[in-house]
Order: structure tokens, then C-alpha cells, then sequence
């Protein structure tokens, strides 16, 4: 029984860390693939840099974080999770090596040649982490073909690369990608000055209806394509999770009219982390089921560390997880202020 | 080659490349808060510079660090599946850790020092550094324990048919892991000093900013001959942990076949693998390596013959790399006693010789480091877990010879292309020499 309640504490948590990672690199991946968009000029490429420049480092860690808490806290998910899906890591891991390095390495030269090929490198690198993000979870959701015997430890995967590029995984896909294109979108906006400024957020804007047709197609084709409603039948109170997502969806157009950009973003914030807790929840208990047999499920129960560790790693948790958020806010407010045009003329440690 | 040849290689590719960039950063993060606490103590602005130009340096260097680092976690699980799920329990522990711990205040510290000249106080702005140190730090601390743990497996059994942890105190006082931690952060200082040294000795050679040289030069003396003696010091401690718990290295690092007591250390010595023995011993110095592994010139040193052949390592690479990793090791400590004497003569830069053999000693360190690491995993085989689980049982079972086939190329073209990149743009600003322009700090000078 105890065991049971570390499991689900630990699940909570995967899906908390997914959802803040999806939030946070969300706007730095938006603002990297929609640069090319959103900037006229080498300087305004710098700006949308820089804006993201002390921040983008902290962020992926949620994601090496996501990653170090599924192998302590559910080994057997972590290892099928990484090995089934292996080329699609493996296109997300060449794509976050070259955006981090392309953040670092574009102005290091004074050369026009270079800084174009670091752009497009920039907008492909940050273009395919927010698809392939979509595309696996879309296949999470929808459960792969996996057979797995755990009380023998045999595990077979029948797929490939292509078997994940199936309609509803493309479709997530594309709704990450919108999510976050408006999201990175709207950070450009709260983060620039002038003309930038205002070209972000019309940006963000006009694509917030193709967002919103994408999301609706998604909740649509969810129904038969995945098992996600089941919990929601079963247990009507967790309906307010995709509640506050689509309200959230909502409001991000409401505020984008008015003008209003910060709140935009913030409810942008809220549309991301919920459309993750949807889907999360929805899963329950199971973190990646099987699409050929049910028992073959990779679930909280069988997939989990033993209970010392799951205690051991709630009391790391527990102590260190509020220290980093507390310094995450204080460096966040120390870059609240927008970068301008000036801002990297002027400075010669900016990127 | 199958897949598990081919993973095999890809974990030594991906991580001989990471381990380039992280010694470095280790040391450098150090020296370069070290010379940031002188500038804000005297107000001194060669300080400074100092830190401006080292910094400059340290983060085209920390860039790739960061990135490679994901791909060591990723590939537990994409290549090494069936040992994740075996091992998981109590490796994955301290990788969360680390990340939670460590990682988290590195990243967000390091973007507060590259962006926040003229953002914060000089003492906030110093403390940020001193912090991206200490987290750095910290994260070789928990990567070490882990693999200490692999090395030297303590606090867990083996239930529901893999490794549980039943004890943390264990996994965190493992000697292994914290002798290893000890002996790895002080190499890290090392290529550090010898980093400094070189590019300083380079620009001394051409009468360039000679007291910013100089000065550098000295700090990075003096911080690479504590260094070096330490990394002696704990190395001779860690073999003494080796031989205990891992003979069968141990006997690989010596090349010693036949169990002896007063056992001798041959400094010419070339080992034989098929025919078990060595076909070249000569000058023979009598109860060395029982005096190195037992601290005892009569203890047994048991040999190679002792294991199963299908239990020891290939002797032959382990061998070479731990003679090469002691002979550089012995030459740190003279070069930079060296050094040190010079650097406090006031014509260090006359010194035409001296200067363009640290230069060219540049490049040692690192690939002191990497025999090192050569030792520790080369010397481990067959094991991926000493004793508990074998390398070739632990590979990913769904992943086919074609994918880490295609995978370990594309890293190697990607990894190379920016290697040279790297390379290229560290030498590029390490010759172009420190800035007088301090923009981005004006603003600051009021708010000290």
C-alpha cells in the first residue's frame, strides 16, 4: 500500500517535470524555429538571442532532470522508453547538441557565411526537438507496439522510426509545434522592444487559430485513436485539467487582442503545462501502454523502483526541488527587463 | 561488428568526446573565480581582464561539455536498456541527483555570469561564478559515485531479478567513488593549469601583454603544482583501492601473470596475451608493485592467471595506458615545479626554451585524463558492473546493428565537426589576447 502511494507520488511528479519542461524550453525552442519569421536583420536575430541566452541552459535541465527521474524512479520505462524509441532520441539529441552550441557559436565570428548557417542550424535544431516531442508522446499516448514479459524480463518492440510517424503522432506533433510557435511567439514579443516587438506578437495572433483547429482535432481523434478519455469517464473530477487547458487557450487570444502580452504568455504557460497534464493523466497508471496487449503495459507498478528508492529520491526532492525554483525565479527576475536593439550593440558578452 | 561492438564503440566515442571538454571546465571554473575574487577584493582591473579573457575561453569550451553530457544519459537507455533496468534502482539515483543537485545550479549560475555584468553587484556577479564552480564540481562528484558504483558495487541486492538499493550511505561512502572523485577533480585542475600555462607561454614568447601573461601564468603554476602533487598523491591511494577490490585490473595495470609476493616492477616491459607472460622484463625494480598496491613490499600481488580467461581485461591497452598516465603524471609535477620557480623570476619571458615546451605540453593533460578513463573502463571488461553484470548482457535488445550503426557515424561526423569548430574558435580567441574594451561592466563600476 505504501509502495503504491510512492508510485503515484512519483508519477505526479514525472508528469509535473514533463509539463514544466515543455513549458519552459517550449518558448525557447517557439522563439528559435520562429526566428527567421519573427527577425528582419542580423541585430534582431542577436535580440531574440539574447533573450533567451541566460535562461536556455536552466530550462533543458528539466529535461535531463525528466529523463534522471524516470531511470531512478522507473528503470524499466526509462531503459524501453530510450531503447524503442531509439532513432527518434537520437534526432532529438543531435538537435539539442547543435542548438546549444549554435547559441554559443553564432557570434563568435564576424562572418556572414557563418551567422546564416548557424541561423538555419538554429531553426532546424530547435524546429525538430518541438516535433519529435509531439511525435513520441503522441505515440505514448496511443500506446506502442510493444510485448513485454516482466516476470521473466523479456521485452520485444515491434516498430521503427516510421511506425511513429502514424496520423494521430504527426498530429501531436503539429500541435506541439503550434503550442509552441505561439508560446515562443508571444515570449519575443514580452522580451523585445519596437518593431520586433510588435511583429511577434502579431505573430502570435494570427497563429492562434491554427492552433486552435489543431488542438481541437487532437482532443477529436484522442477519442478513438488512444485511451486517454477512460480516466476522465471513470473519474469526472480530473475533467478540470483539460478544462483549464482550453479556458487557458482561450485567454491566451482574449489577452493577445487586448494587447495584453504578458498575460498572453502567462496563459500560454498554463495551455502547455495542462495540455501535457491532460495527456499525463489520462495515461494513468500507465506510463507507456502497449498497443499490442494491455498486459504488456508499462505501468507505476510494474515498471518502478523498489520503495527505498522512491523514498530516498522524495526526500532529495523534497529538499532540493524548492532551493531550485526559488533560484530559477530570482535569476528570471533579474533578466525581467527586454533586450533592444542597443542592449547588443553595446555589450560585448551578449551572444 | 554487432550491436554490441558497435555500442561499445559509440559509448567510448561519445564519452572520450564529452571527457575533452570536462576536465577543462572543472579546473578553469576554479582559476577563473579565483582571479574574479582578486578583482573584486583590489579592484585591480588586470583581475579583470583576467577573468574576461579566461572566461571567454572557458565558455567556448563549456558549451560542448553541456551538450555531449546529454548524450551519456540518453545512451544508458538507448544502448544499454537491459542494464538500465537492471541496475536502475540504484544507479539512477545519483544521475537525479546530480541533475537536481548540481546541474540545475550550474546552468542557471553560469547564464547569471555570462549575462549579468551590469545586471548585479560585483559580489552577486562573484558569487554566480563561484557557484557554477562548486556545481560543477559537484555534478563530477555524483557521476563518479555512479560509476564508483559500477566499479566497486556496495549497498544493494539482488532481488525481483535486478540490483536494489538497500543502502544510500554506502553508495555515497564508497571509497572507490570518492577516491576516483578525488583523484578526477585534481586531474581537471591539471589540464586546467597546463591550459593557462601554454596560451600564456605562447603569447610570452611573443612579448605580448607580458605582466597579464605573467601573472596568469603564475596563478596557473602554482595551482597546477598543488594539482599535479594531488593528483600523485590520491592516484597511489586509488591504486591501492584497485588492487584490493579489483585485481584482476590491478594485475592488468602491471602486467603481473604469475601470483607473487615481493612482487617486482619491471620498467621495460612488454606483455605477451597469448602466450600469458611478458615477452620483454628488464630493469627490474624488486617490491615495487607490491609496495604500490599494498603499501607492503612483501604482500602478494595476485596475477593474471589467477582469473578465468574470459574474466580479464585486455591487458595489453590497460597496461600502456597506465604507464603513459604515470610517466605524464610524473612530468606534471617537474614541469610545473618548474614553473612555479620560474614564473617568480622577473624574466620569465626570456625564457624562450622553457616557454615553448609548456606550450607544446598543452595537449598532455588531456590525454592524461583519457588514458586514465582507459584504465578505469577498458580495465573493468568483461564487467559493466564489477562481478555483478557483464558488458555484453547489458546492451539494448530492440536496438539492431543497423541503427547503432547509422547512430555511431552520425555522431562521429557531428562530433568532429565540432570538435574542429571548437578547436578552431578556442584557438582563434585564445591568440587574439584579452580585451581592453570592458563594455557590458561599465554600468556596474557605481554599484560595486
Amino acid at each position: 500500500m505504501e509502495a503504491n502511494v510512492f508510485q503515484i507520488i512519483w508519477f505526479a511528479v514525472w508528469g509535473v517535470l514533463w509539463g514544466v519542461y515543455f513549458m519552459l524550453d517550449g518558448f525557447v525552442l517557439g522563439t528559435g524555429f520562429m526566428s527567421g519569421f519573427l527577425a528582419k536583420n542580423d541585430t534582431e536575430r542577436r535580440v531574440l538571442i539574447n533573450t533567451v541566452g541566460p535562461v536556455w541552459d536552466g530550462n533543458e535541465v528539466w529535461l535531463v532532470t525528466a529523463g534522471g527521474v524516470t531511470f531512478a524512479a522507473f528503470p524499466t520505462t526509462y531503459a524501453l522508453m530510450f531503447s524503442n524509441l531509439y532513432t527518434a532520441l537520437l534526432l532529438l539529441l543531435f538537435s539539442l547538441i547543435v542548438r546549444g552550441v549554435a547559441f554559443e557559436f553564432r557570434g563568435k565570428m564576424d562572418s556572414a557565411g557563418w551567422k546564416s548557417g548557424w541561423d538555419m542550424a538554429l531553426t532546424v535544431s530547435s524546429f525538430l526537438p518541438a516535433l519529435l516531442f509531439g511525435v513520441a508522446f503522441g505515440n505514448i499516448f496511443k500506446g506502442i507496439p510493444m510485448r513485454n514479459d516482466f516476470a521473466t524480463a523479456n521485452f520485444a518492440y515491434d516498430g521503427s522510426l516510421l511506425t511513429l510517424l502514424n496520423p494521430y503522432g504527426l498530429l501531436t506533433g503539429v500541435l506541439f509545434v503550434m503550442l509552441f510557435a505561439v508560446h515562443g511567439s508571444l515570449y519575443a514579443a514580452i522580451k523585445t522592444t519596437g518593431e520586433l516587438s510588435d511583429r511577434a506578437g502579431q505573430m502570435a495572433a494570427r497563429l492562434w487559430l491554427p492552433l486552435l483547429v489543431v488542438a481541437v482535432a487532437f482532443l477529436g481523434y484522442s477519442y478513438p485513436a488512444t485511451k486517454l478519455y477512460s480516466n476522465y469517464i471513470s473519474t469526472p473530477v480530473l475533467i478540470f485539467l483539460p478544462l483549464v487547458a482550453v479556458v487557458s487557450l482561450l485567454l491566451v487570444k482574449v489577452f493577445t487582442s487586448k494587447g495584453r502580452l504578458h498575460m498572453a504568455f502567462l496563459f500560454s504557460c498554463l495551455t502547455i503545462t495542462f495540455v501535457c497534464f491532460t495527456g499525463v493523466a489520462g495515461l494513468f497508471p500507465n506510463l507507456i501502454p502497449s498497443s499490442l496487449d494491455p498486459l504488456s503495459n508499462l505501468t507505476i507498478y510494474n515498471s518502478s523502483s523498489s520503495l527505498y528508492t522512491l523514498k530516498l529520491m522524495a526526500g532529495v526532492a523534497v529538499v532540493f526541488v524548492p532551493i531550485v525554483i526559488c533560484y530559477k525565479i530570482w535569476v528570471y527576475r533579474i533578466f525581467r527587463g527586454r533586450v533592444s536593439n542597443e542592449d547588443v550593440l553595446g555589450n560585448h558578452e551578449a551572444y | 561488428m554487432d550491436a554490441l561492438m558497435l555500442s561499445r564503440l559509440q559509448f567510448a566515442v561519445t564519452g572520450m568526446f564529452h571527457f575533452i571538454f570536462v576536465p577543462l571546465t572543472l579546473g578553469l571554473s576554479i582559476m577563473i573565480a579565483w582571479m574574479e575574487t582578486r578583482y573584486v577584493a583590489t579592484g585591480d582591473e588586470m583581475w579583470l581582464r583576467m577573468t574576461k579573457f579566461w572566461g571567454k575561453l572557458f565558455l567556448i569550451n563549456f558549451a560542448l561539455g553541456v551538450v555531449t553530457g546529454i548524450t551519456m544519459e540518453f545512451q544508458f537507455g538507448m544502448n544499454w536498456a537491459e542494464y538500465s533496468r537492471y541496475v536502475g534502482d540504484i544507479f539512477g539515483a545519483p544521475l537525479a541527483i546530480e541533475a537536481t543537485v548540481a546541474f540545475f545550479m550550474e546552468s542557471v549560475f553560469i547564464g547569471l555570469w555570462i549575462f549579468g555584468w551590469d545586471k548585479v553587484s560585483k559580489k552577486v556577479h562573484l558569487l554566480s561564478i563561484w557557484l557554477v564552480a562548486i556545481a560543477t564540481n559537484l555534478s563530477a562528484l555524483w557521476i563518479l559515485l555512479a560509476n564508483g558504483w559500477m566499479q566497486n558495487p556496495v549497498g544493494y541486492v539482488i532481488r525481483n531479478n535486478r540490483a536494489e538499493m538497500v543502502d544510500f550511505t554506502a553508495l555515497i561512502t564508497n571509497p572507490y567513488g570518492l577516491i576516483k572523485f578525488g583523484h578526477q577533480i585534481v586531474s581537471g585542475y591539471t589540464v586546467a593549469a597546463f591550459f593557462v600555462m601554454g596560451i600564456a607561454a605562447w603569447h610570452l614568447l611573443r612579448k605580448n601583454e607580458v605582466d597579464f601573461f605573467k601573472r596568469s601564468f603564475r596563478q596557473a603554476a602554482l595551482f597546477g603544482l598543488v594539482s599535479a602533487i594531488l593528483v600523485a598523491g590520491i592516484g597511489d591511494m586509488h591504486a591501492v583501492e584497485i588492487a584490493k577490490v579489483q585485481p584482476a585490473k590491478f594485475a592488468a595495470m602491471e602486467s603481473i601473470w604469475e601470483t607473487q609476493k615481493n612482487a617486482g616492477m619491471n620498467l621495460i616491459l612488454l606483455p605477451d596475451e597469448k602466450r600469458e607472460c611478458n615477452a620483454i622484463e628488464r630493469l627490474c625494480v624488486p617490491n615495487m608493485v607490491s609496495m604500490l598496491a599494498f603499501h607492503d613490499s612483501t604482500a602478494e600481488v595476485k596475477g593474471l592467471k589467477d582469473f578465468p580467461k574470459d574474466e580479464r581485461p585486455p591487458v595489453l591497452p590497460v597496461f600502456l595506458s597506465f604507464r603513459l598516465m604515470v610517466g605524464l603524471g610524473t612530468y606534471f609535477i617537474l614541469a610545473s615545479a618548474l614553473a612555479v620557480l620560474l614564473s617568480f623570476r622577473k624574466n620569465l619571458e626570456d625564457n624562450r626554451m622553457f616557454l615553448t615546451v609548456l606550450l607544446f605540453s598543452l595537449p598532455l593533460p588531456y590525454i592524461a585524463n583519457q588514458l586514465g578513463w582507459l584504465v578505469a573502463e577498458v580495465g573493468r571488461q568483461p564487467w559493466i558492473v564489477y562481478g555483478v553484470l557483464k558488458t555484453a548482457a547489458a546492451v539494448s535488445k530492440s536496438v539492431s546493428t543497423l541503427q547503432v550503426a547509422i547512430s555511431l557515424a552520425g555522431f562521429t561526423i557531428l562530433y568532429g565537426a565540432l570538435g574542429v569548430i571548437d578547436i578552431y574558435l578556442l584557438g582563434k580567441y585564445a591568440r587574439k589576447g584579452p580585451d581592453n574594451d570592458l563594455s557590458g561592466i561599465i554600468n556596474v563600476q557605481g554599484r560595486g
